[in-house]
Formats: C-alpha cells, structure tokens, sequence
C-alpha cells in the first residue's frame, strides 16, 4: 500500500487534470455538468410550483428528500464503480435481500443491531464477490454483476418464499430511523449526505482517491504508472456493496413493509441517476455530488409528473428520455471540449 | 478468427477444448440427464412445448450475436417486443387488420433500431448506457401505449400460427423459421467478407476503419435489423400466450445475452461461433424446461440462469489466467535454467 501510493498518482495521468489548470473557461464547461443538473432541477422545482404551489408544501419536500437519500447512496456507490470504468447491475437486488433478511431477523426477534450488521455484512460479501470476479479474474463486469443480479435476487425469493415483512411487527427504534429526525431534519437525508461528503473528499482529496480516475481513463497508463488497478476495484466495488447494504436497512427502516421483490429493476435507476449525473459510463469523469443531484433530478421528476397528475404510464418514457437528452448532451460538450483543446494546441505548436 | 491460444499450440486439443463444443457437450449431457430422470421430457408434446417457449429468445438470439461479435450491445430488445405487444394489441382494439399491423409494428420495431444505432453511431456513445436509456423509454412507451390493460380476443387462424407444429414433426413454426434464420445468419457471419468484417470491428475498430471497412453503417444496420427482430419477437410472444401486454417479456434481455455469451461470443467482440450460440439457447431451454418439469420454483431457475452466466464467462477466463501463469513459470524456468 505505502510503497504503491508513494508513487506519483497525486497528479494521476488523466484527461481532467490537464485540461482544468490551464483554462478557465473550460474549467468551467466541466464544472458546468453540475451547474447544469442543478439548473435544471431549480427551473422544474419553479416550474411546477407555479403550476401547482402545493408542490413545494413541507411534507413534499420532505417526501423528495425521504426518496432520494436511499436512491442518492446507491447513486454514490456505483460512481465508484463506474468512475473506474466497471458497472454493478446486482445493486437493486443486494438492496431486497438485505431489506428482507433485516427485516426478517428483527421480526424474528433478534436485536436492531445485530440485524443491521448481518444486513450490511450481506452487502459486503456481494460487492466482494462483484468485485473479486471483476478485479482478479476480469471477466466483463456487465456480465458477472449481471448473472449476480439474478442469483441474488433468486436467493431473496428462495428465502422470502412469498412471506412479506409487517411493519407491524418491525421494532419502532428501527422504522424511527426512517421517518423520524432530530430537531425537525430527518435522519435518513443526514446519513445520505454524510456519505456522499465523505465519499467524495475521499476520492477528491487522497491519492488512492485519485487513482480512480485514473483506473478509468486510462486503464493501462494507470497500470504504468503503478496504479493497484485490481485492489482499487475491488474496494470500489466492496464499498458499493456496503452502501447498497445500508439501504436496504434504510429501505426496511423506511418502508416496514417488505416483499422480496423490494427494489427489484433499482439497478436501472440507479445507473440512470449516475449517468444523469455526469458520471461518464465508459470511466474517469464524474463526481459523487452530480450523481447525487442526479438522484435527486429523477425523484423530484417523480414527484413532478405526480403533483401535475401526469399519467404515470409516461413516468419511464420520460424517464428513458431525460437518460438519453442527459448522455448525448455530456458527449457533445466532451466533443466540443476535445475539439478546442486540439485547435488551441494547434495553435500554440504553429506560432 | 475464432480459434484460440490453445488451437495454435496443440490443434486436436483445442478442438475439443473450445467452449462452443464445451456447450454443445454439456447441451447432450443435460439432454440425456432430461431423458434418464423424467420420464414426460423426451414426448413429444414437451419437446414442442419447449421449443417455442425458447423461439423469442432464440430468433432475438441472432441479430444479438452479431451485434456482440462487433463489440456492441443491445439491451432494449425486451422493450422493444413489450412496445411491439403493446402496439398489436391497441391496434387491434382499434379494429386494425393483422395483415396491417404485422407490418406497421415491425417498421416501428426498426425504427427502434435506428434511434439505438443513431445514437451510437452519430455520436458516439457506448451502446451500454444508449440501450439503458432506451430500454426504459420504450418499455415506458408500451404503458403509454396500452396501460395495465391485456388484450387478448385474437382469432384462433393467428394464435395457432404461433403454437401448431409443422405436420409430422414437433417443431413449431416459429422455430422453423428460427432454424431458417439461423442458417442465413450462420453463413453471413461464418462465411461470406461481411461476416469477415464483424470480427475485424471487433478485434480493432480503429483497424477495421483503416482497412476500409464501414464500420458506423455496418453497426447501423444491425441495431436496425435487432429492432425489426425483437418487433417480431414481440408478435410471435403475444400469439403465443394470446395476450398483448406492456409488460411482456421483461427481463427478457438478460436471458437473450446469457445465451449469447454463454455460446461463447466474447462480450468485447470479435470472437464467437453461432452454432455456440444456438448451443446456449438450447442448454437454456433444456435446463429451464427440466426445472419446470421438476417442478423447481421460478427462483432457483433465476439462480440457475445467473450461475450459468457467470460461470460462461469467468471459466474461459480462468482457462486464459491459467495458461498464462504456465507460460510466466516456463519463461521463469528457462531464464534461469540458461542465466
């Protein structure tokens, strides 16, 4: 570890950091892939409250904030993984089996706690398993996490077996942790952002953090540059795991109520928020926090097309739509980026 | 373009050590497994009954390998036989004729194709995240299309089509025209410079380019050609069970992909069989098809599935490690046995 990360990655051999020191006006384009998100989000927020001002009632903006934590460290945790240049489709279903095993412990009559660590110890083993296959054997990580997501979804079903968790019978400290707060501010966005925080100073302030991006922008110099490619995406992919653990606790927390096909089709979701989010899908380019607004852009276009009593059939064409519009207008601005970063060197090599 | 490593070092071992024949293997084993243990596998009537269960995902099958072969994806095709279901069904509530809509939907089905192909192609984006997209967006369209609604009031001519068998035999139409399709696309991609150029994209699309190949177009029509199939697809499902529905076949991607890769296609192109392929639809639906008969639930079949995927891809990468871990040590041994 010490040796590896003594080695010059501060400054790892990636695209963003030598387009961000020398121009501020693209420095800005890039930075602008969160201004946009949040743009975008203000302009709907206005837009809808004008049409209907109950939008923005207490309780529906706590209802936003309640739907997107869960949503938001699922979105944190697969930046990681996509950041290096790898993807997790087992997401939604860790979410359903470890909401549905807590569930069934705490019912059970276990203890909270020994409950939610049994929850969050599933999460690990499956990013662990994601992550050993994709790292040390490297096999294509679209298909492992793929065959994952049905080995593990085919193991909640096995052991749900049609049974469905009551809220009735999920201790109240546990479902308080859902809808309860402290001096008003509700716990489960405090936990999100905490996360996300963390997470992102992480990867933006260490080297080890750094070298994410350079795994994902360009595995091989990374390699030359002594990057521990396969160490880095098996910790991408073991916190992935453990993030999708705490929400599945978060998910029983906040919903009592569970079925094994809690979270089912999540995966999609998720991937849409991070992509949404600037999180480019072939690696290297995005952050925690734009994935996190992306999270909250697609709750709060859920909540949208509900107050405007838009069908909520459309719910996923638009859904699809604002994916697409999201990733074409991130390639365009990379396209034109490109094309004024080699005009300007152009220019500098001719004079 | 297929062969590997091992058929270079050793051409009668590696023969017989590729994964398509590997499948092909395990598909008689589990086929002779089927015949020993259940008696009500080997008639007949299941044998059809199984067939057709696996035409969608087999015709769907096919453009698939293509496309992986030249290093794409497409996951919207379960969408796109959901939005085609959706859109017979609505269309024959509004008193279309089938001889109209058959056309009308593969067309939309095309188009499908071309938004995925346009997408990758025009602006170059990864077909991962496209076919994301529009997975969603055309299954949302089928809701939009037809809501939670069944429609299912077909006229027995149509429903027949999808289930009767060729006289005399116990292959059902569909499947026919499968094994009809598997023979073209078997040629094009084994034996003629197109299929030649699918494995150059694959290998090296920037070499593929330079050789003169078009690879944008090329790309372009296969997603267009997915579309048009999996619209097919979609009418073929809905006769089948005699129910137009938003939510048919979903899901029904994973299980399309699982069959191309567990036939052996590379999921980063440029090497593949189709006979591998078929071998995979079929050990799917041999294996799906005993689970039911065994009455095992729909849960383990889903880890049954999973496994198959992962194994399908982790043991050819096993066998690669391994290899390369023996020429390491050979290269070790003879280094220091001459220094």
């Amino acid at each position: 570890m010490t040796a590896v990360t003594a080695s010059p990655t501060a400054t790892p051999p990636t695209p963003p950091a030598p387009i961000q020191d020398k121009d501020g006006l693209l420095d800005k384009v890039l930075r602008a892939r969160e201004l946009t998100i949040a743009a975008a989000l203000i302009l709907l927020v206005v837009a809808t409250t004008i049409a209907n001002p109950r939008f923005l009632s207490a309780q529906g903006v706590e209802d936003i904030f309640l739907n997107a934590s869960i949503l938001t460290l699922l979105a944190v945790g697969q930046t990681l993984v996509v950041v290096t240049r790898n993807i997790d489709l087992s997401v939604g279903s860790v979410v359903g089996l470890v909401a549905f095993v807590t569930g069934k412990l705490v019912t059970d009559g276990h203890s909270i706690a020994f409950a939610v660590i049994v929850g969050l110890v599933i999460g690990v083993v499956c990013g662990l398993v994601n992550g050993l296959l994709v790292s040390f054997c490297r096999v294509p990580a679209l298909v492992v996490t793929l065959g994952m997501l049905y080995v593990i979804k085919g193991i909640d079903y096995y052991i749900a077996e049609g049974q469905q968790i009551n809220a009735a019978n999920v201790p109240q400290g546990l479902l308080d942790l859902g809808s309860g707060g402290f001096l008003g501010v509700p716990y489960l966005p405090v936990i999100a952002v905490a996360i996300m925080f963390i997470v992102g100073y992480y990867l933006r302030a260490y080297p080890s953090g750094r070298e994410f991006y350079a795994i994902g922008s360009n595995p091989e110099a990374a390699r030359l540059a002594g990057v521990p490619i396969s160490k880095r995406v098996l910790t991408a992919y073991v916190v992935n795991g453990l993030l999708a653990g705490v929400a599945g606790v978060l998910w029983l927390s906040r919903f009592g109520t569970v079925v094994a096909d809690n979270a089912a089709g999540w995966e999609l979701t998720v991937v849409s928020a991070v992509v949404v989010g600037g999180v480019a899908i072939v690696g290297g380019v995005g952050t925690v926090y734009g994935a996190a607004l992306g999270a909250l852009l697609l709750t709060t276009i859920g909540s949208v097309l509900v107050v405007l009593k838009v069908n909520s059939f459309w719910q996923d064409a638009l859904t699809g739509l604002l994916l697409l519009l999201a990733i074409s207008a991130d390639r365009l601005v990379s396209l034109r980026v490109a094309r004024t970063l080699r005009k300007r060197s152009a220019a500098r090599h001719g004079s | 373009m297929a062969p590997d490593l091992i058929a270079r070092r050793a051409p009668a071992l590696g023969k017989i050590l590729r994964w398509d024949v590997l499948v092909g293997v395990m598909l008689v084993a589990v086929f002779g497994a089927g015949l020993g243990t259940n008696e009500n596998f080997g008639n007949s009537d299941n044998i059809a009954f199984a067939l057709s269960d696996l035409a969608e995902i087999a015709l769907i099958a096919l453009p698939m390998t293509l496309l992986v072969v030249c290093g794409e994806v497409d996951l919207s095709v379960a969408s796109v036989l959901g939005l085609s279901s959706a859109l017979t069904g609505y269309l024959w509530n509004a008193g279309w004729t089938f001889e109209t809509i058959v056309p009308f939907v593969l067309v939309v089905g095309a188009i499908c194709g071309l938004v995925n192909g346009l997408l990758v192609t025009k602006l170059g984006l990864p077909s991962l995240a496209v076919t994301i997209g529009t997975m969603t967006l055309y299954r949302g369209l089928a809701y939009v299309v037809l809501g939670t609604e069944a429609v299912s009031e077909f006229p027995q001519v149509y429903s027949e089509w999808a289930t009767e068998t060729v006289p005399g035999t116990a292959i059902p139409y569909s499947v026919a025209l499968f094994i009809v399709l598997a023979i073209i696309t078997g040629l094009l991609l084994h034996a003629t410079g197109l299929g030649r150029s699918l494995f150059a994209i694959g290998n090296s699309e920037d070499a593929a380019f330079f050789a003169g190949i078009r690879v944008k177009r090329i790309k372009l029509i296969l997603f267009v050609v997915t579309g048009f199939v999996a619209a097919f697809a979609g009418i073929v499902f809905t006769l089948r069970y005699g129910s137009a529905r938003a939510d048919n076949g979903a899901g029904l991607e994973m299980s399309v992909i699982a069959a191309v890769l567990l036939g052996g296609v590379d999921f980063d192109g440029g090497k593949g069989t189709l006979g591998g392929v078929i071998a995979g639809v079929l050990l799917i639906g041999v294996l799906r098809n005993l689970l039911m008969l065994d009455d095992v639930s729909t849960e383990v079949q889903a880890i049954v599935t999973g496994l198959l995927l992962v194994i399908s891809v982790l043991a050819p990468r096993l066998a690669v490690l391994y290899r390369e871990g023996r020429s390491r040590r050979r290269a070790v041994a003879e280094a220091s046995a001459s220094g």
